[in-house]
């Protein structure tokens, strides 16, 4: 089958136009209700008191002094919250306040409700906490050796390991045998945050048996059933309601301390009670970016196949689980989605440290790989004489194929993508000037995890519409966090509808309004939940249709619906004549991935999706070789959409994705210094403002997916992962060194320059990679092919 | 968000009366002008005035008016905005205004003033953090604690001299107004700051800045380098201020002033000394460089490495020099 590169879409009337979101007023005009903006009478605010240690046993907790404060309504600790949860079902390892140990500056240990904020600040201050101090690990090599008094958790290990994989698919010892060629590099991208505008929010109320928490999370499902296993209580007595956001790009997708306490503190206090963090608590909440140091080992034939691949990485994690398990597997997963790898070993390793815990953002687990595995293919191209752009599409994989892996590639855009910014970049015929330079990266991401975060055999998205006196509303679990998917589900159906998006009101992120999504990560919204609503939406315009037709006395496929209409009569009257005939009018879709999408071996959970996005980015920079400064002229970017269902936030999306890229290449790092955070805030975390910010140049190519709603895939995470590897080879290309390691600051490439300077390699990053007791390889068969039609 | 925590704001009428409240109060007392640099202090304890006192009202501080001499005298309460929009300014003191224009950002420029900007306290990123970060970490000299946790074997703190326009007053041979209990004092800018991150500034606590008087430029031409992580909002991680009176092609005298790499702003002009009576060039302008960034002593509480801020103190040192003559 071959790829369609359609830009038009003219056959579509609303899907692929540049419209503004049907949230854009009340955002724009300032109307729209953050969590934080949400005023209940008789509220409560709430503070939680943070651990000054990063490591320590709770030896007592006085909260007497607190609750006889005036203002204070109670004062909660890990007792009132025994049971422990976690995202994962292998990681159920956080108490909502701990009461046993603390693990890094900034875990929660008590929670107080009072009048004001300032009052609960002031008896926060008065709760007394005897602490036993223990040894605080602060790197992937200290938490790699037995620990000195005890590990950090008391569950997985050895020691402070939290998780390890080990598979091998195909040959891999008889492919580096017929390679003419090896390399072997280390490469390390240090963790960094979200950074949302947004600083998380909860207010929780219980009212009779029933709780309703309003939370700034991504995913009201998973928090939902993280409440009512803390409170113990049927999930038919608790409503999560993801309020209007103010980004997420990972950081909200876990329940929180925050979320439990505020719902605990409603039941006890029996009045509503908020709680909106500070942005030093954001970077303590965190479960951003995991630090990954990587090794990698290639074999490439004369002419550049690549014959096997060994990838090695160990993570960081912090303090707790969270998404750990897929984060470490991530790490391994989507190399073979852009190369052919005939023969791919992976080892993985995440470690537990005393540092926020790290989890899953925008790319999850695979910015760091693939800005390893596109350096590294860079210093091959460069051994062995050919061109970087050359090398990778002698590798690239072809649609509608099978990695060595297990995943189902289907429409793929790679070649196209690569095309189109290698020929508006000019970067095969670009002119060399002193400290310029440009780099080519390409990638790949998926739409939308193959398996919920739990077992289960449900449905991954499901979505009502009604349609009542003329007035259509549709439900869905799904979760606006900004990236505009609301816009999505509005557009997928004003198209079967003949609507404009902004006629449909979108009623989404609430578990009692809606009928469930899994909640808004894994880039999985557009396709999962837009085939759900694109099954309402036709089911919905089938009884329009009938109706009319019937009326009409022609048959249904001579009704149009367009424009409002549907036939001759107003999507008004339609729909009057519509409900007069049936009652009710209210239709229903609901989208689970293939079963065929990956493969049946242990740990195949990570990686397979029913699409995967190609993205291919250029950099063009000039480099200063006395400062090691650098100043960013543009990017080019392409990115294979599927189907852009708004090309404006399709662009917004991709523009957003470059920015957050070129940021964490260039400046972001949640480092640490004697067990703190070394910058917890936003004028000294670093991150890009306008004046960083270069020039961007999109080009949006359709595959049109066979499976995506309209064909379309995903946008929200793919299209960072190129730019952070386009602009180390940039700098590399300008430069002659190479920084190993992200973010790529100034003094960083300093030291590579001078170390050049000195006849040394010029070359900065790690020097070694620790030596890790892997699990022994477990040795996957390839695909059974009978078992799916490629 | 962080709060604020309580204190009394006082609204004096007058400089004597803000200054007899200062008397009162002592160091329970604080005087406010824009407010960028106190409050987000005050938020994070590492100022806790019981009493604040509010300067920006007074017209007394406000103006902007040449002086007898062919110099101007700048009110303390006059923004960074106003100043970098002042044409006379900016043409008499080319480095001066570019300092100002390269303070944080339009929003910040727009309320904090320039009597705020070289009272502003010295930096570290143990101490710009929250009281329970300090605490966590163990408080410091500057704030709370006995020893230097950067510098643990220094007698002194060593917080950064951050304001990005004292430097290019001090190139200006500019002095400062001081209004206190005894009255009005006039003093070199380059007398206000000590080698002590702590206590970095001269001017007693109950001494009110009053106005920056900036001496005729003559035929002095001058700039300001600021090298920073980011083109807005950061602090200088290196800067340098420069300059030069030419005679012809030749240089007759240089200034140079530079900052970010100590408690205080480091006048190392006789560095300059190869430069006079000759034209700038390539060779000895590097010479010059490297002997007045010698005095650089960055350490490791700021951004990026140390060894790097040292070395972009030689650069901002040669472009300051070199763009104050162009401007000449
Ligand atoms: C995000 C951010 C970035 C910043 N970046 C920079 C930067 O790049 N460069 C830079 O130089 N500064 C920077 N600042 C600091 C500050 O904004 C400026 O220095 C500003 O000029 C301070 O002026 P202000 O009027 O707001 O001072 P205030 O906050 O009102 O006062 C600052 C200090 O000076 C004292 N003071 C003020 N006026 C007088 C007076 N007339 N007499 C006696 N004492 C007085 C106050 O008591 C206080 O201790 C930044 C601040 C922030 C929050
Ligand atoms: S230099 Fe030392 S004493 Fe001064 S603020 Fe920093 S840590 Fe504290």
């Amino acid at each position: 089958m071959t790829n369609v590169v359609n830009e038009t879409s003219s056959d579509l009337r609303v899907v692929g136009k540049s419209l503004p979101r049907v949230d854009a007023v009340g955002k724009l005009k300032g109307l729209t209700a953050y969590t934080d903006d949400m005023e209940l009478p008789n509220t409560l605010y709430c503070k939680l008191l943070r651990s000054h240690h990063p490591h320590a046993r709770v030896l007592s907790i006085d909260t007497s002094a607190a609750l006889a404060m005036e203002g204070v309504a109670a004062v909660i600790t890990g007792d009132d919250l025994p049971i422990k949860y976690g995202i994962m079902p292998t990681s159920q390892d956080e108490h909502a306040l701990e009461n046993e140990k603390v693990r890094f500056v900034g875990d929660p240990v008590a929670a107080v409700a009072a009048v004001d904020e300032e009052t609960a600040l002031a008896a926060c201050k008065l709760i007394k906490i005897e602490y036993e101090p223990l040894e605080a690990i602060e790197s992937i090599e200290h938490a790699l050796l037995p620990p000195s008094d005890e590990p950090i958790h008391d569950y997985a290990g050895p020691g402070n390991i939290h998780r390890m994989g080990a598979l091998e698919f195909g040959d891999v010892d008889q492919g580096f045998e017929n390679s003419s060629h090896i390399r072997e590099d280390i490469f390390f991208y240090e963790g960094n945050t979200h950074l949302p505008m947004e600083q998380h929010s909860a207010i929780a109320t219980f009212v009779g048996d029933k709780l309703t928490l309003w939370s700034s999370t991504q995913n009201p499902h998973y928090v939902h059933r993280a409440l009512a296993r803390v409170f113990d209580m049927p999930m038919g007595h608790i409503r999560v309601v993801a309020a209007p956001h103010g980004g997420g790009f990972g950081g909200k997708s876990d329940p929180f301390s925050h979320e439990m306490a505020v719902c605990k503190l409603a039941m006890v206090t029996g009045r509503p009670v908020k709680c909106t963090l500070t942005r030093e608590e954001v970077f303590y909440v965190h479960r951003g970016r995991h630090p990954v140091l990587m090794w990698v080992r290639t074999g490439v034939s004369e002419d550049g196949k690549i014959m096997a691949m060994h990838f090695r990485t160990a993570l960081d994690g912090g303090a707790y689980g969270s998404y750990g398990p897929a984060s470490m597997l991530y790490t391994g997963a989507l190399q073979t989605t852009t190369y052919n790898i005939p023969a791919y070993r992976f080892e993985g390793v995440r470690v537990f440290t005393n540092k926020a815990p790290c989890g899953p953002k925008r790319g999850h687990g695979t910015p760091q790989p693939r800005f390893a595995l596109e350096l590294h293919l860079d210093k091959i191209a460069q051994e062995i004489g050919l061109d970087p752009v050359e090398l990778r599409r002698r590798n690239y994989v072809k649609p509608y194929t099978r990695t060595v892996n297990h995943l189902r590639i289907t429409s793929c855009g790679i070649e196209e993508v690569t095309d189109r910014v290698i020929e508006a970049s000019g970067f095969l015929n670009r002119k060399r000037r002193l400290g310029h330079g440009m780099g080519f990266a390409i990638s790949s991401y998926m739409c939308g995890a193959g398996l919920p975060i739990y077992w289960n055999k449900l449905p991954h998205s499901e979505c009502i519409i009604q349609v009542n006196r003329g007035g259509v509303s549709l439900y869905c679990g799904a979760t606006d966090i900004g990236q505009g998917s609301d816009t999505v589900l509005a557009t997928v159906a004003a198209e079967q509808l003949g609507l404009w998006p902004t006629d449909i009101r979108v009623v989404s992120g609430d578990t009692d309004l809606a009928p469930v999504d899994l909640g808004s990560y894994s880039s999985r919204v557009t396709f999962m939940a837009g085939n759900a609503a694109l099954q309402a939406a036709r089911e919905m315009r089938d009884i329009l249709v009938d109706a009319v037709a019937e009326k009409m006395e022609c048959s249904p496929q001579e009704v149009m619906v367009a424009d409002g209409k549907v036939g001759e009569l107003t999507f008004e009257e339609a729909a009057t004549l519509a409900q007069e005939k049936v009652g009710v009018l209210s239709t229903r879709g609901s989208y689970a991935p293939p079963p065929n999408i990956g493969g049946r071996y242990k740990a195949s959970g990570v990686g397979p999706s029913p699409a995967y996005s190609y993205s291919a980015a250029v950099a063009d920079l000039d480099a200063d070789p006395y400062s090691g400064e650098i100043q960013l002229n543009k990017v080019w970017i392409a990115h294979d959409i599927g189907r852009s269902i708004n090309s404006l936030a399709v662009k917004g999306q991709v523009e957003g994705g470059v920015y957050m890229g070129l940021s964490e290449a260039m400046m972001e790092a949640q480092l640490y210094r004697h067990g703190l955070h070394k910058q917890p805030s936003m004028l000294d975390y670093k991150s890009f403002t306008f004046f960083e910010m270069p020039e961007v140049e999109t080009f949006l190519v359709e595959t049109v997916d066979l499976e995506g709603p309209y064909g379309a895939k995903e946008v929200g995470q793919g299209p960072l992962l190129p730019v952070i590897p386009a602009v180390a080879s940039a700098v590399h290309d300008a430069l002659d060194v190479w920084v190993d390691e992200v973010p790529i600051t100034p003094d960083k490439i300093m030291r590579a320059l001078d170390a050049k300077a000195k006849g040394r390699e010029g070359r900065y990053g790690p020097k070694n990679f620790p030596k890790i007791s892997y699990p022994s390889i477990v040795k996957v068969p390839p695909f059974d092919a009978s078992s799916s039609p490629f | 968000m962080l709060r604020l925590p309580r204190f009394s704001y006082l609204r004096p009428e007058s400089v004597a009366e803000a200054v007899q409240i200062l008397s009162d109060y002592g160091a329970r007392a604080r005087v406010v002008a824009g407010g960028t640099d106190l409050l987000p202090k005050m938020k994070r304890g590492q100022i806790e005035p019981e009493v604040v006192v509010g300067l920006g009202h007074l017209d007394d501080l406000r103006h902007i008016r040449p002086t007898g001499d062919g110099g101007f005298e700048i009110g303390a309460c006059v923004t960074l905005t106003e100043v970098v929009s002042n044409p006379l300014l900016r043409s008499a003191y080319p480095g001066y205004v570019r300092a100002a224009g390269l303070v944080s950002s339009p929003a910040l420029r727009n309320s904090g003033t320039i009597g705020g900007n070289l009272c502003v306290d010295t930096r570290c990123n143990y101490y710009d953090q929250s009281y329970e970060w300090r605490k966590a970490l163990g408080f410091c000299m500057k704030k709370d604690g006995d020893i230097c946790r950067v510098a643990p074997a220094s007698a002194t703190c060593r917080a950064i001299a951050s304001s990005d326009t004292a430097p290019a007053a001090i190139s200006m041979n500019a002095t400062v107004v001081l209004a206190g209990p005894n009255g009005e004092r006039e003093v070199p800018v380059a007398s206000l700051y000590q080698d002590d991150g702590q206590f970095y500034i001269t001017k007693a606590a109950d001494e009110i800045l009053v106005s920056l008087r900036l001496p005729e430029p003559g035929k002095w031409k001058s700039s300001y380098v600021k090298v920073r992580s980011r083109g807005s909002i950061d602090f200088p991680l290196v800067g340098a201020a420069a300059a030069v009176h030419m005679n012809g092609s030749l240089v007759e005298a240089c200034r140079i002033v530079i900052t970010a790499v100590g408690p205080q702003p480091l006048d190392v002009s006789q560095a300059a000394e190869p430069l006079l009576g000759k034209a700038i060039d390539a060779a000895i302008l590097e010479e010059v460089a490297s002997e007045a960034a010698k005095p650089a002593r960055p350490l490791d509480n700021a951004d990026l490495s140390y060894v790097w801020r040292k070395r972009m103190m030689r650069r901002a040192i040669e472009q300051a020099i070199r763009e104050a003559v162009e401007v000449a």
